[in-house]
């Protein structure tokens, strides 16, 4: 593997491999000294052209567990309109020698051409790009539903420690919410069928792009019959941004509260699911539009805990990016 | 006193060969192959085997001066409209200065007289700085020196019904024609790509092909009402083929384009996030590539024009979504169609001369000059093809200032061998020649 672009070049095994490179890097969090040698002499570039403090936190914080310099290379704005352009931004990072770059990007695709377009040689990891991709979270919540719901003991589990060496067939995914802007979605449409889970997405009809039938999912309109009917494992909450509710006549719903009568997950809703379902968000939340604080704080949330596998999902797609190898780790 | 050239053995419009003689700027003699004599000074050019068409006319060309001379100029433009087979180009409006009125119109003109590459025939704009809020003084472009006929507020739409309709009616008076670049406007805000499954996928912002079939669906019923012609910039999608055909059938004056890249390329092509592929309106999917060539085919659309959109590198060398739309055309464009209609067997020879000539030229209102009969006395406007040829797109060794050909590394067939401006040769051996009359014109001003 030489960059992490999209969840659709993953394989079943690939994938595989990287949350059970997370599931290691995720015990070694619990000792005294988090910090590992392994990436030590490497540096890793946090190239930024959107703000996102989590998404950047979480990067920096899995380079730095394992001892790679880490710079952090803000470049918000269109390359156009202000200032560097894509290119030259490249350029500059291929000659202070960074061995990877963790790049966010407001433009779909913008990681694919840092990757291919001969600029710089660096592994590049798509930190998220435009609508396109964010195939970190999409794995990170994959690892989530793993723990829980294919590890031992678990309703559809039965595979070793945490859910090592499983995939997620059978769990079934309800995915609700802006599923047309959402690299999220996109990301984990790919990863989950990639592993086997069976993924609904909920959604309303102005929020799904035309082109979603050729999608390896089902989609619905309906979240109550989802919910009540298909019964998901898991349900991931999408964030709604709220200049899609603006905009006049372009407006892709009529306002924020009938958004959230038909697609908001609140006690009512959460009460229609199995006891063994989990509620996922990748954050920041709208506590009050697309999740109410009762789903949000709930026992079946996992959304906190989502946080923290993100830094071991991280350490390991770094670690497996610059070591290219999954063979012999030593933690 | 011009060169007499001798074409020997040259098969106009593709049939049976003979030797073709241009003098004094027409063409003078046309005899069996073998046949023609060769008088002193004149130049022979071998041309066994080449296909002899009418200079192609393209109705769509930007070549960006006034306002963005580091991306083309009328010079380079034309330059690479010879080297591709033109003899006369329709250079678009959306300049900067807008062509809006007629001392820009005529400013483009006599740039282009001055180059000399070909015959410039300005666009003017319908609305003043293509605002579209009301008309441009379409009057004086007319009857300015550069006697407009095409209006376009090509790159933006004309998207108020009622200006439409003005529009449509005012140019009535003076034989005009309104070239539609049909977008619906607020159906593609932001839009980046045909929207669809590849869009889906890549998380590009669609475009939808009923933003482009609603305009094209509303302008022939406004131009059936006020009984105009109207003329549909590069059409491409399946639907908009129907409409056309539709409208075509209910004896509507509709003329429509199709460009070189909208007979092959497809959105599939934006996986690569390649900006090279970034074309307004948008490549569209493998279904609407073969309802064009199937309207090109059988009449439905009238002509091929590039809508050739060269670009500085810098607008190409970035994020897809930050990049320009628009691709060079006019080097790629007669290879092009040979390669999807005429080796196809879906046109013939005299077809191209029909859909990058003849009928372009008549829409355009230059076919007193252009677009003529392959005939003894008629101007010597003239292109000549090896069909057997096969070349390598290469977008920096083409003869326009800009690189962006979606084409590079692309295998084409087809080679423009010579191209002759009134019996004075613009292209010869395939390579641009330089004018050498232009002292001569100098000092008779």
């Amino acid at each position: 593997m030489k960059h992490l672009l999209s969840t659709a070049d993953l394989s079943r095994d690939e994938a595989i491999g990287v949350l059970d490179t997370a599931a290691q890097m995720a015990a070694t969090q619990s000792r005294e000294i988090k910090k590992l040698p392994t990436l030590r002499g490497r540096t890793v570039v946090n190239l930024f052209f959107e703000d996102s403090t989590r998404t950047r936190i979480s990067f920096e914080t899995a380079a730095k567990r394992l001892s790679a310099d880490v710079i952090n290379f803000s470049a918000k704005g269109s390359s156009v309109s202000k200032g560097e352009s894509l290119k030259d931004t490249a350029l500059t990072l291929h000659a202070m020698g960074a061995d990877a770059v963790v790049v966010r990007h407001w433009a779909s695709g913008a990681p694919a051409q840092l990757a291919h377009a001969g600029w710089l040689d660096a592994a590049i990891l798509n930190a998220g790009d435009g609508t396109h991709m964010h195939p970190t979270q999409a794995l990170l919540d994959a690892y989530t539903i793993r723990r829980h719901l294919a590890g031992p003991g678990a309703p559809r589990g039965g595979a070793g420690d945490e859910g090592v060496g499983a995939d997620l067939a059978g769990i079934r995914v309800a995915i609700v919410g802006d599923v047309l802007h959402s690299r999220v979605a996109r990301a984990n449409v790919r990863l989950l069928h990639t592993l086997g889970a069976e993924v609904t997405l909920v959604s309303p009809p102005t929020l799904l792009p035309v082109g979603v039938h050729t999608w390896p999912c089902r989609t619905s309109y309906d979240l109550d019959a989802t919910l009540a009917g298909w019964q998901p494992d898991a349900v991931m909450m999408l964030r709604v941004q709220r200049e899609r509710m603006s905009g006049g006549s372009g407006a892709f719903f009529p306002s924020p509260l009938e958004y959230t009568r038909y697609f908001g997950l609140d006690a009512r809703r959460l009460a229609l699911l199995g006891d063994h379902a989990i509620v996922m968000h990748p954050g920041p939340m709208n506590r009050g539009l697309e999740i109410s604080a009762e789903a949000a704080d709930s026992d079946r949330a996992v959304i906190v805990e989502q946080v923290a596998n993100g830094v071991a999902v991280r350490m390991a797609a770094l670690y497996l990016l610059l070591s290219g190898t999954t063979e012999g780790i030593s933690l | 006193m011009t060169t007499t050239y001798v074409l020997r053995g040259a098969r106009p419009l593709g049939g049976e060969a003979a030797d073709v003689v241009l003098a004094d700027g027409i063409v003078h003699e046309i005899t069996a192959p073998g046949a023609a004599g060769v008088p002193d000074g004149a130049v022979v050019v071998d041309a066994i085997d080449h296909v002899l068409l009418p200079g192609l006319v393209d109705l769509h060309t930007h070549l960006r001066e006034p306002g963005r001379e580091d991306a083309e100029t009328v010079a380079s433009g034309t330059r690479a409209a010879a080297a591709g087979g033109f003899t006369a180009v329709h250079a678009m409006a959306n300049t900067s200065p807008v062509a809006d009125t007629a001392g820009v119109v005529e400013q483009v003109w006599r740039l282009g007289r001055q180059a000399g590459w070909v015959d410039v025939h300005p666009v003017g704009a319908v609305t003043v700085g293509l605002g579209g809020d009301r008309l441009a003084e379409l009057g004086a472009m007319a009857d300015s020196p550069a006697r407009v006929r095409v209006f376009s507020d090509d790159g933006r739409c004309v998207h108020d019904p009622i200006l439409m309709r003005r529009a449509l009616e005012y140019v009535k008076a003076f034989d005009g024609v309104v070239a539609q670049h049909a977008q619906e406007p607020r159906l593609t805000e932001g839009a980046q790509m045909n929207e669809g499954v590849v869009s889906a996928e890549i998380g590009l912002a669609g475009w939808p092909a009923v933003a482009e079939e609603a305009i094209i669906a509303r302008d022939v019923l406004l131009a059936e009402h006020v009984g105009s012609r109207l003329h549909v910039c590069h059409l491409s999608t399946a639907g908009s083929v129907e409409i056309v055909r539709w409208a075509k059938g209910r004896g509507i004056d509709v003329t429509a384009e199709v460009t070189p890249h909208h007979l092959v390329l497809t959105d599939e092509l934006a996986r690569s996030y390649d900006p090279a592929f970034k074309v307004n309106p948008p490549l569209r999917t493998a279904a609407d590539v073969e309802a064009v060539r199937a309207g090109l085919a059988d009449g439905t659309i009238d002509i091929v024009a590039t809508d050739h959109a060269p670009h500085t590198r810098e607008d190409k060398d970035c994020e897809w979504g930050a990049a320009a739309f628009g691709m060079t055309g006019l080097e790629t464009a007669l290879s092009v169609v040979q390669q999807t209609m005429v080796d196809s067997g879906r046109l013939t020879w005299a077809d191209v001369a029909r859909v990058l000539s003849t009928t372009p030229a008549r829409i355009g209102r230059v076919d007193a000059e252009h677009g003529r009969p392959i005939a003894v006395g008629e101007p010597a406007n003239l292109t000549l093809v090896d069909p057997a040829a096969r070349r390598t797109v290469d977008g920096a060794a083409q003869a326009t200032a800009s690189a962006n050909t979606p084409f590079a590394g692309y295998e084409l067939p087809g080679r423009v061998v010579a191209t002759f401006l009134r019996g004075r040769a613009t292209v010869l051996d395939g390579a641009p020649v330089e004018r050498t009359d232009l002292a001569i014109e100098g000092a008779a001003r």
